[in-house]
This record gives structure tokens, C-alpha cells and sequence, in this order.
């Protein structure tokens, strides 16, 4: 990755965030910057729900009540302003999808590690392990999980983070096995570098780029599937402000009250269409086979 | 005193999905302290596995059998803990290629440190930084890159970074693998005469892996070439030189052109497969001077004259069987 000519300590988030200035006037960063715009404005909205939203979540108005006036959304079955619940309603997405990702990266990414760099049979018994966990659906997968453990922020968070390990896994994996053949690493061996220290300073840094696009790409589909947890009920207590639980309390009444689930369903479609686009976009900028050359000058070899 | 590196029927195979594929095959190999031995051959003879195997660095599919000492040490039997305190600090190695031999997302005095705390974990950070520049001194690196990525630093300045790590702990021993392939001549110069001073200055002995005899006549005391895993000949660089007595020494050696050469002379056909080992003699099939026995015997090595040469060949009458062991 160039850094032209910089003799500073230049960090991997550092070098990651001049790539990606680089590309901000191409369509990919673009895509990165309006994605992580729009994440950013709905984390505000749920972090200051509280000051921003016009009522409390279970604050009752009386039922159904049309958008307009004092209620910008209207107000669903249980008589709550639904332009409130959207908002409170952010914080648990956000929640459970950050949370689960950040645990699928830390189930998935020191078992890619040990398994590419070690291969052999330990190598051979978790890739059928993450190859059977990854065959199976992902929200079927999800429920069971949810099922046998319960409800709860962190239950919910467990069982979406099993389903996305995977991912993690396998493109970490492949990469390392092909990293660990490169010439520094025997260079780093022929020097005595510890097993442990290969791993973390010559093979991590080298297979890092993968993991910002699979953990965004991971996090839009999480927003997904926990949105369909709770819409069948395996989310959280009722009343709880939630999108998927709103959606599943209200979509019965659609045809007379539409807004009481289009709102917080419109909302699951634009926090999900802008982590897909941070991840694609990340994509495009990251991946050398598909990054079209480089503007002149940009490579630093 | 003993010599420093023993390597005794030294054997090592590679599990492929082709086959067995035997790299080296029942090799002996002796470097006196202070001394370079130069070990030549064609690509893919095994000379660079045997360098790896003298480290115990073969990639996971390989195995070896046979003894490996140094320093009066078996190294074979070491366990990896042991092993790693011996690597990089006795017995270093420095490789071809070394534009890719640099982890390219560590600054060069990273490398260093790494290094060091690898061997002593305690050392305080000045205290390492210290000695890079003292290594680096040594090699003549400019103190200012230290700060530089590899991808900042050409070829030659790399190879020395990687020499410079190797110095660190003064080995007493530096395998050097194609040290200077990819380099132009002049940097190639550069680099031999650094290593010919640093032996000196370090006392170091120098396992010289090439496949360019003039490198190895310029730099090296004894000569050891290489085919098909085995040794074929082994012996003084001047007198090996002057008087090859193995059909593949004397064909590598007429294949050398100088201003003279009128007309490009290689010896015939390609060297064998290492996939499953041919019958006889592995150079038989190519040899000028082949006779029946060469065809279903392997000859075993053997002194020839009186100036310590060993041949492996039945042209030459096996006098006293030089091998230490069976």
C-alpha cells in the first residue's frame, strides 16, 4: 500500500484512512463515504434518542393514529409514537450488530490465523467445522442458537456472531496459508522470530486488509438477521424499542396502518444498504485484483 | 578441536502430491572453522534444501534423516527450543531474492528489535537500536534508514540489512544462498567483498550456495558440486578447478565461456527428475564417459588422488571407503 515517501510511524488504520482518501473521488469512496455518513447519523440518532426524540417509547397516545401533527410517523398498535420508537428503537440493532461482529472477529479471526499457519489436521477439522456452521442458513442457524440460549442483548449478539465466524475464518485462513509462503517468513524463521511473534507481526498485518470489507459486509447482513430474530419473537421483552420486534408487532394491521411498519422497516433497509456500501466500497478500494491501476504516482514500489 | 559443521548421510525427501521427490540424497559435507566451502550445482539439485535442512527450516512436507553436527552439537535431536536459541545466533542465513525477504509493512529498525527481543527478551529498546546501527555500521547502511520501509530501499541495500540482521549475534557460522542472484554485478561484488570482510572481522565460517562457479573460485576455499542431490565431487578449489576428475564437473567447467570460447559447450540432456531416483549412477544418462556399471550402480564417494578429492564415480578405483560412518 503506498504511503509515498512518509519516514513517520504510519499506523494500519492510518494507512487504511490515505488509501481512502485517495479513492474519495472515485465511485468506490464514494460509496464508503456516504455509507459511513448515513451509519454515523443513525448511531447519533439512537446515542441521543433520548434528547432528540419527541416522546418517551412507551409513552401511549392512543392507537393508530395517522402521520401528521404531533406525530411525524404516526403511532402503532399499541398506541406508542412510532417516530420515537425509530429512533430509541436504533439502539439495539446497532448494539447487537456491533457486538456481534466484533465477536465473529474475534471467534474467527485467531482460529484463521492458527489454522492457516499451522495446517495439517488441526487445519483440516476446523475448516469442516466453519464449512458445516457456514452451509447451514444463517437466520436458521440464528434461531437455533437463540432458542437453546435465550434472549438478551448478548445472547442475541452470540448467536449472530457463531453464524458470521465463518466468514472470517475462511478468508483469513486462505490468505494466511498463502502469506505464510512468502519469503520473510522463512526469513523471520531462518532468524529464530517465535511462532507467536510470525503470526502477529508478519503474517497479521499482512492479511488485515480483509478484515475491515468482511466486518462491514458482515455487519449490514447482522442487521438483517437480527431484525428477523425479533420479528419472530426470539428478540427481546415486549415493548422493548426495537425495529424488528415493531414490524412484528404491527404488520398484521398494514393494510390499515401502514406506517406502524413501514417506518422502522425503511429504517433496516437504509442502515442495511449503508454497511453493504461502506463493505463494497471498502472492497473496490482494498482488493488489488479489483482496483483498476492506480491513479500515477499512487504506487509507492 | 572438532569442525565446525558435520553433515553426515544426510538424506531429505518431500512428500508432494506427485510423489516422493528426494532433494538430497546420502550426503557428507565437512566445513572446517574459518573456512568457505562453496556448494555448486544446477538449479533444483538440492543445494538449497541441503542450506535449509543444515538449519532445520525445510518446509512441513519435507523429512530428513541422517546426522547433522555443529559446533560438536547434533542438531537433529535438538529440541525446537534449543534449536531456535542456535538459529539466527550461530548459525544465520542469509537468501536470494532479497527484495521480497523484508516484511514490507516493518520499518528496517523494526526488524532489528524483532530480532533482538527474540533472543533477549529483556533488552531495553536503546540498548537494541544501538546495536542495529552498530550492525548496520558494519555492512555500511547510512544510520537514516532505519526509519525506511523495505519498498523504500533498493536490492543491494536490502541484502545488506538482511546480512546485518544476521550479524547480531556473531555467528560462528552464515549459510549464504544465492546471496547475490538477483543482484547486478557490481552490487554482487559489493556484497562478496562485504562478506569476505565480515569473515574476517566476525570469524566466520561461510556455507556459499551458488550456481556461479566464478563466485565460487573467487570466494571459496573448498568446492563441493552438486547433482541430483548427491555430492559428485568434493575438493580444493584450486585443484578441483585445475584438474576435475567427475564427467559433470569437467562438463560444468568447460560450460564456463571466457573471451576464448568459440563455440557455447553444455553438457547434454537435462538433469533427472528428483520425483523416485533413476538406477545407477543419477548422471549416467548425460555422462560422456558412461560404462555398464554406471547403468545399475549408484557409486559410492571416494577419495581419488592425494589431495583430500572426493569423486563419486566408477571411473576411479574405490580405495579406502572415506565415509565416517557405516
Amino acid at each position: 500500500m503506498a504511503t509515498g515517501y512518509g519516514r513517520g510511524r504510519v499506523s494500519v488504520v492510518g494507512r487504511l484512512f490515505s488509501t481512502f482518501l485517495k479513492h474519495s473521488k472515485t465511485g468506490a469512496g464514494l460509496a464508503v463515504w456516504a455509507g459511513i455518513v448515513i451509519v454515523l447519523s443513525i448511531l447519533v440518532l439512537a446515542l441521543f434518542a433520548p434528547f432528540l426524540a419527541p416522546y418517551g417509547p412507551e409513552q401511549y397516545f392512543g392507537n393508530l393514529l395517522p402521520p401528521g401533527g404531533a406525530h411525524l410517523m404516526g403511532t402503532d398498535r399499541q398506541g406508542y409514537d412510532v417516530f420515537s420508537r425509530v429512533l430509541w428503537g436504533a439502539r439495539i440493532p446497532l448494539g447487537v450488530v456491533a457486538l456481534s461482529t466484533v465477536l465473529s472477529l474475534v471467534i474467527g479471526l485467531p482460529l484463521g490465523l492458527l489454522s492457516g499457519y499451522k495446517g495439517g489436521r488441526l487445519d483440516r477439522l476446523l475448516v469442516l467445522i466453519m464449512d458445516s456452521v457456514y452451509a447451514f442458513p444463517g437466520l436458521l442457524l440464528a434461531i437455533a442458537i437463540a432458542a437453546v440460549i435465550g434472549r438478551g442483548l448478548i445472547n442475541i449478539s452470540f448467536a449472530i456472531a457463531v453464524v458470521y465466524a465463518p466468514t472470517y475464518f475462511r478468508v483469513i485462513r486462505n490468505h494466511v496459508s498463502s502469506v505464510k509462503q512468502q519469503t520473510y517468513v522463512e526469513a523471520a524463521r531462518a532468524l529464530s522470530i517465535p511462532r507467536r511473534g510470525i503470526i502477529a507481526r508478519y503474517i497479521l498485518p499482512n492479511v488485515s486488509q480483509n478484515i475491515p470489507v468482511i466486518f462491514s459486509i458482515n455487519a449490514a447482513d447482522a442487521i438483517l438477521t437480527e431484525a428477523g430474530l425479533a420479528f419472530l419473537g426470539l428478540g427481546f421483552p415486549p415493548g422493548t424499542p426495537d425495529w424488528g420486534s415493531d414490524i412484528s408487532l404491527n404488520w398484521q394491521v398494514f393494510d390499515t396502518a401502514w406506517w406502524a411498519t413501514f417506518y422502522p422497516g425503511l429504517f433496516i433497509l437504509i442502515l442495511a444498504t449503508a454497511l453493504t456500501f461502506v463493505g463494497e466500497g471498502l472492497n473496490d478500494i482494498l482488493n488489488p485484483l479489483l482496483r483498476k491501476r492506480a491513479p500515477p504516482g499512487a504506487e509507492g514500489r | 578441536m572438532s569442525d565446525l559443521l558435520e553433515v553426515r548421510d544426510l538424506s531429505v525427501a518431500f512428500e508432494t502430491e506427485a510423489g516422493r521427490v528426494h532433494a538430497v540424497h546420502h550426503v557428507d559435507l565437512t566445513l572446517p572453522r574459518g573456512t568457505t566451502l562453496g556448494l555448486v550445482g544446477e538449479s533444483g539439485c538440492g543445494k538449497s534444501t541441503l542450506g535449509r535442512a543444515i538449519l532445520q527450516i525445510l518446509p512441513e512436507n519435507g523429512a530428513m534423516t541422517g546426522s547433522v553436527r555443529f559446533d560438536g552439537r547434533e542438531l537433529t535431536d535438538l529440541p525446537e527450543k534449543e534449536l531456535r536459541a542456535i538459529r539466527g545466533r550461530n548459525v544465520a542465513m542469509i537468501f536470494q531474492d532479497p527484495m521480497t525477504r523484508l516484511n514490507p509493512l516493518m520499518r528496517v529498525q523494526d526488524h532489528f528489535l524483532d530480532t533482538l527481543r527474540s533472543h533477549e527478551p529483556a533488552i531495553e529498546k536503546a540498548a537494541a537500536l544501538e546495536r542495529a546501527r552498530k550492525v548496520l555500521a558494519d555492512v555500511r547502511v547510512p544510520a537514516d534508514r532505519m526509519g525506511m520501509y523495505p519498498h523504500e530501499l533498493s536490492g543491494g541495500m536490502r541484502q545488506r540489512i538482511m546480512i546485518a540482521l544476521c550479524l547480531l549475534f556473531h555467528p560462528t557460522l552464515l549459510i549464504a544462498d544465492e546471496p547475490t542472484t538477483s543482484l547486478d554485478v557490481i552490487i554482487e561484488a559489493q556484497i562478496l567483498q562485504l562478506l569476505r570482510r565480515l569473515m574476517s572481522e566476525y570469524d566466520m565460517s561461510v556455507l556459499l550456495i551458488t550456481h556461479n562457479l566464478g563466485l565460487v573460485a573467487q570466494y571459496s576455499d573448498r568446492v563441493a558440486v552438486m547433482y541430483a542431490g548427491e555430492i559428485a565431487e568434493e575438493g580444493d578449489t584450486v585443484g578441483l578447478f585445475r584438474d576435475p576428475k567427475h564427467p559433470y564437473t569437467q562438463g560444468l567447467l568447460r560450460s564456463v565461456i571466457d573471451l576464448d570460447t568459440t563455440q557455447l559447450y553444455s553438457v547434454r540432456g537435462t538433469p533427472p527428475s528428483l520425483l523416485g531416483r533413476p538406477q545407477g549412477c543419477p548422471f549416467h544418462p548425460r555422462c560422456e564417459k558412461r560404462m555398464d556399471i554406471c547403468q545399475t550402480v549408484d557409486p559410492s564417494i571416494r577419495l581419488v588422488g592425494d589431495d583430500a578429492r572426493r569423486v563419486a564415480c566408477h571411473l576411479y578405483p574405490e580405495g579406502q571407503h572415506d565415509r565416517a560412518d557405516s
